[in-house]
């Protein structure tokens, strides 16, 4: 019963960090149809700028590592997306793959490659005792925040005249502009959006990991992605229910196989995936983008 | 303040879609715009509203040149258009699909209430645009290109696949409107009906030229269009 509970709150846990990449990954393809590898890198410079900051008062390091994230997707967007907008999907995922491996280069430049140690809020790392179960108070603090963060997401999306505006140019970029809906501006805050979810991660991943590494946000991204396909490209409920079921597969595969099987997990994450793609090519959710874009 | 079109021709590669089209409109006039499938109608409204290129001819509202600007430019200079192809934000309430469009001039939940009345959808605000029955999809088509209050609208085919109560209810709707706004609409139209019945004045289309223009009694009399549109009988198509 207590392995049960405390497998279930981890899955939430890992489920929640995934679903937050998956999300922000989703938004910016929701409404441009953009792959952003860059999102990883996005996540890893908030690890590094939270290392930096060892020893600030840790909320003020937190808003500062978010400050700079999401400075950090407007800038990218306005020098790196904006003048190829209409371009391509496929060249606007070359583009994405080039500023990550730009960001990613500069800060193997800047810090080397080698992994380097930080330690955010250690008190993290202490359980909470409840009777007999010890919940780590990070994954009590990652479920809290990642519920926080997704309902605030949905009443921005519903209720605010921008969340409306994004969500119309998800479905329907073009009829979107032609009704006077400003691309830049609805596309600048869905960057925007994708920084602060990356830096919500980097800082929950950092706190949970305490390295700070080059590569580090690439297999975050990379489940994002995965999640982003299992939950039905360009459906944003689906990205949030995609990440968290890799997240709870993992995290069941772990804690279900024979022991001497464990190392291959990944493996038998992807065969799932695999499975679910199978049965069901446009994702568990079907999003307006899977349509044909006019 | 006119929409005036003159001397419009496009060419796809040799093939003349339309050629030396003219075409005016008043505000607060509705001109209808008929034509056989074919004729060039769709490609005049794509010019007019900016999706179709040309470098012959030229489109005016006011003094202002709209050839040659992007559609949502001249959707904000007040020219806007729908689509037969209706093209909603399916999955996103009625409401909102309106809301999303009004949203761009500032206007408040209040405008999209009026908007909601007008076009009698004010009963189901919060349904899935995506999932409405089909006259009611045009309709909010409209309704969401009325929240960017344009001084004319172009509505391609809008009574395509209704009802004749439907259509009829369309027209009321399209009259009040002009009546309500003073904007100038045009009227692309499949549905001879449709158009003989509130335009004050028609443009036929044929093989991309201007065949007749006049008001509808003049036309059901045209030996030109009868030939080419009406068929003999002068009878619907």
């Amino acid at each position: 019963m207590n392995f049960a509970l405390q497998t279930a709150i981890d899955a939430l846990s890992v489920g929640s960090i995934y679903a937050l990449s998956a999300l922000g990954i989703g938004l910016l393809f929701g409404i441009m149809r953009l792959i952003n590898f860059a999102q990883s890198e996005f996540v890893t410079i908030g690890i590094y700028i939270l290392m930096l900051s060892a020893g600030i008062w840790f909320p003020l390091a937190a808003l500062g590592a978010i400050c700079v994230v999401v400075v950090l997707a407007l800038v990218v967007e306005r020098l790196a997306f904006r003048p190829i907008r209409t371009a391509d999907p496929a060249t606007l995922l070359v583009t994405s793959f080039a500023v990550s491996y730009l960001l990613q280069y500069s800060l193997v430049l800047i810090f080397g490659a080698r992994p380097i140690g930080l330690d955010i809020l250690p008190d993290l790392a202490r359980p909470f005792v409840i009777g007999s179960v010890r919940v780590p108070r990070i994954d009590i603090a990652t479920i809290g925040a990642t519920a926080v963060l997704l309902s605030a997401f949905a009443l921005f999306l519903r209720k605010t005249r921008i969340g409306i505006e994004m969500r119309a140019a998800a479905v329907d970029f073009r009829m979107a502009r032609l009704l006077g809906i400003r691309a830049n501006r609805v596309i600048a805050v869905a960057f925007a959006m994708s920084g602060l979810l990356a830096a919500v991660v980097a800082i929950l991943f950092a706190a949970r990991t305490g390295v700070a590494a080059p590569t580090i946000g690439l297999e975050l991204a990379l489940v994002g992605f995965v999640a982003t396909v299992i939950g039905g490209m360009g459906s944003l409920v689906g990205a949030v229910f995609g990440g968290l079921a890799v997240g709870v597969v993992t995290v069941l595969l772990q804690a279900l196989l024979p022991p001497e099987l464990r190392a291959y997990r990944e493996a038998f994450v992807y065969i799932v995936v695999i499975a679910v793609l199978v049965l069901r090519p446009q994702g568990l959710f079907r999003g307006a983008a899977a349509r044909e874009r006019v | 303040m006119r929409l005036v079109a003159e001397q419009l021709t496009v060419n796809f590669g040799g093939l003349l879609a339309i050629a030396d089209v003219d075409i005016d409109i008043g505000p607060g006039e509705i001109v209808g715009l008929i034509g056989a499938n074919g004729a060039g109608k769709s490609t005049l409204v794509n010019v007019l509203s900016g999706f179709q290129k040309t470098r012959t001819g030229s489109v005016k509202l006011g003094d202002s040149v709209l050839l040659g600007l992007s559609p949502d430019r001249i959707a904000r200079a007040g020219v806007v258009r729908t689509f037969q192809s209706v093209r909603l934000f399916s999955g996103i309430s009625v409401r909102d699909n309106i809301a999303a469009a009004a949203a761009v001039l500032g206007s408040g939940s209040e405008s999209v209430d009026t908007l909601l009345e007008l076009l009698d959808l004010a009963d189901r605000p919060d349904s899935d645009a995506g999932s409405l029955p089909y006259a009611h999809q045009r309709r909010l088509a409209i309704a969401r290109a009325l929240a960017l209050k344009p001084k004319f609208l172009l509505l391609d085919e809008p009574a395509a696949g209704m009802s004749p109560d439907e259509i009829e209810d369309l027209d009321r709707t399209l009259v009040e409107l002009r009546d309500r706004t003073g904007m100038g609409l045009l009227l692309i139209e499949h549905n001879i009906n449709l158009v003989m019945s509130i335009c004050e004045r028609l443009v036929v289309l044929d093989g991309g030229r201007v065949i007749a223009r006049g008001d509808p009694d003049a036309i059901k009399s045209n030996t030109a269009v009868k030939n080419a549109y009406l068929g003999t009988e002068g009878g619907g198509h």
